[in-house]
């Protein structure tokens, strides 16, 4: 799988104006696998550390490193890094503008070179992972209700077969139903062509839900990075940043505190359920 | 960010001057601009540019500032300097070459017209654009265009207009950021490429901010809906503006600075315009 690393990265909006902000702060990390959540209170740097991931922002200081190449040595062919980094921006569905939802989906590939019935290949592999049915193809993007509309612009950076696929708030102000779908859809999409992803989210039920590792923002830097339990295990250090954890994590915390112990590394629903079961079993 | 955009951009500040009552800001920038104009020997214009340094300094705003807003403005004050300087006709011939005269009076005359307009600049910076809100703007323009009610005017439905404009800028910068952004993040290119390539290039840009900016629009006219909004007839403020004593003080100031830049004319007319 692809990696990513950041090796003492910082950037500050309005650098010469009495207002300026370091929204990121010295974070250095390395992200090599599987499904990584990346979770912090507003303002807490995330959206602006993911838009250095594909070069939109040029980092201060530090350097990325893409399967250990300097994303910046020559900034000249930052746009292919931009087709191996895919960045899904927050309420992507605001940037849809092609005729049908297929020439919207095609535009990224379409940019890379890819031409012809590769084209219609690429275009209908994302529409699948994405969960586009092939009818909606021929359809307007803006006829689309919001939650299809999400999945044409998660189809979009699909199509582009980014060795590493980033998204920011995949699943903000979707139904449950909707956020089933799409973060289901990444996962899928992420075991299938083996590819690297990171997701920034408010929601940690779907952080405990869809990833493997963790990595919490705070004040523009990294204050905690491992696996789920590893990290929603330190309920302290996450309150005291105004997180919080699983809804389930409270209750067996709260169960715990009243002589049920289930152990501390719960935050799953269905994880709590079985070791409740196994418990009472005995 | 638009961090690049300086010129007339409110500059957060708890100043003497972005204290003033808008109002009164607006009288004093165009009396102010008055005097600029007023001003035709180099005396007046001294006098003038130590007053725009104090007022300046007591905005409290960097001068730095001030300087990055005038660059974007520098080739116009240039242009119109170097053109002053060759056609001006005076009686100090310094240079002749070929069909170039260069007269003393020439150089002086450019160099009078450069700090006139960056004299202009500044104090319409300083009094209205750095140091007041564009909403304190807006109302004060609305309270001055008042008496035009009496000749049905929609004075408030204009200045709500304006308001609503101004208050829209920022957004739909960030929103163009955001989607220029998103369709860069897919390789979208904007730089390079002929000019038919590049025109195209813009639209994954326009349509969805045009798209955006109607959302926006529909939105805001149903929340202003949902909250009784009908119009100005009958409709009270909630900051009633109120002049203070410093507003005429200021008021007394700049007519004194007029009066002062009268007398200079007439009485030490160096190098008049």
């Amino acid at each position: 799988m692809a990696s990513i690393e950041l090796k003492n990265v910082s950037y500050t909006y309005n650098k010469s104006l009495p207002s300026k902000i370091t929204a990121v702060d010295d974070v250095s990390l390395k992200i090599d696998s599987g499904i990584t959540g990346l979770i912090g209170h507003t303002g807490s740097g995330k959206s602006t550390l993911v838009q250095m991931l594909n070069g939109l922002i040029k980092p201060d200081q530090g350097e990325i490193l893409l399967n250990g190449n300097n994303i910046w040595a020559d900034p000249k062919k930052i746009r292919d890094i931009r087709f191996k980094v895919g960045l899904v921006m927050q309420y992507p569905e605001y940037q849809l503008f092609a005729d049908t939802v297929e020439d919207d989906i095609a535009f990224g590939p379409k940019n890379m070179g890819i031409e012809g019935e590769k084209l219609n290949e690429t275009v209908e592999s994302a529409a699948f992972f994405a969960g586009i049915s092939k009818e909606i193809l021929k359809k307007s993007p803006f006829e689309l209700s919001g939650g299809q509309k999400r999945r044409v612009a998660l189809a979009g950076i699909i199509a582009m077969s980014p060795e590493i696929l980033v998204l920011d708030e995949p699943a903000a102000g979707l139904d449950p139903a909707g956020r089933r779908d799409i973060l289901g859809g990444i996962k899928v999409f992420s075991k299938i062509k083996n590819t690297t992803v990171i997701i920034v989210s408010h929601s940690m039920e779907d952080m405990a839900m869809y990833c493997d590792d963790i990595i919490v923002m705070a004040k523009s830097k990294v204050i905690a990075y491992g696996t789920c339990s590893e990290v929603f295990s330190q309920h302290e250090l996450l309150t005291s940043t105004g997180l919080d954890v699983p809804q389930i994590t409270r209750i067996a915390a709260a169960l715990k505190k009243n002589g049920i112990d289930i152990g501390d590394d719960i935050y799953t629903v269905d994880y709590a359920v079985d070791k409740l079961i196994e418990k009472y079993k005995k | 960010m638009g961090s690049d955009v300086i010129f007339g951009q409110y500059i957060k500040g708890d100043s003497v001057i972005h204290q003033l009552d808008a109002r009164m800001k607006i009288i004093i920038a165009i009396l102010y601009i008055v005097i600029i104009f007023l001003a035709h020997s180099v005396s007046a214009f001294i006098l003038l540019i130590v007053a725009t340094a104090v007022f300046i300094i007591m905005t409290k705003i960097p001068l730095r500032l001030l300087l990055k807003a005038m660059k974007p403005l520098m080739i116009i004050i240039i242009v119109t300097a170097i053109i002053n300087m060759f056609w001006f006709t005076g009686k100090t011939l310094l240079v002749k070459f070929w069909i170039i005269n260069i007269y003393l009076e020439g150089i002086i005359n450019s160099l009078l017209i450069i700090t006139r307009i960056i004299l202009l600049i500044m104090a319409t910076s300083v009094f209205l654009t750095y140091t007041t809100t564009p909403l304190k703007l807006t109302d004060a323009i609305e309270y001055l265009l008042g008496p035009l009610k009496v000749l049905h005017v929609p004075v408030h439905e204009f200045s709500m207009m304006m308001t609503i404009a101004l208050r829209f800028i920022p957004t739909l910068i960030d929103e163009t950021h955001k989607i220029i952004n998103a369709q860069t993040a897919r390789g979208a290119n904007f730089t390079s490429g002929g000019l038919i390539s590049r025109a195209k290039s813009l639209i994954p840009i326009l349509i969805p901010l045009f798209i955006s900016a109607f959302r926006r629009a529909d939105e805001l006219a149903t929340a202003m809906e949902c909250r009784c909004y009908t119009g100005g007839d009958g409709r009270t403020k909630l900051n009633v503006p109120k002049t203070s004593c410093a507003d005429w003080i200021f008021l007394l100031v700049i007519i004194v600075l007029g009066v002062a830049v009268v007398l200079l004319n007439t009485f030490i007319p160096i190098y008049s315009m």
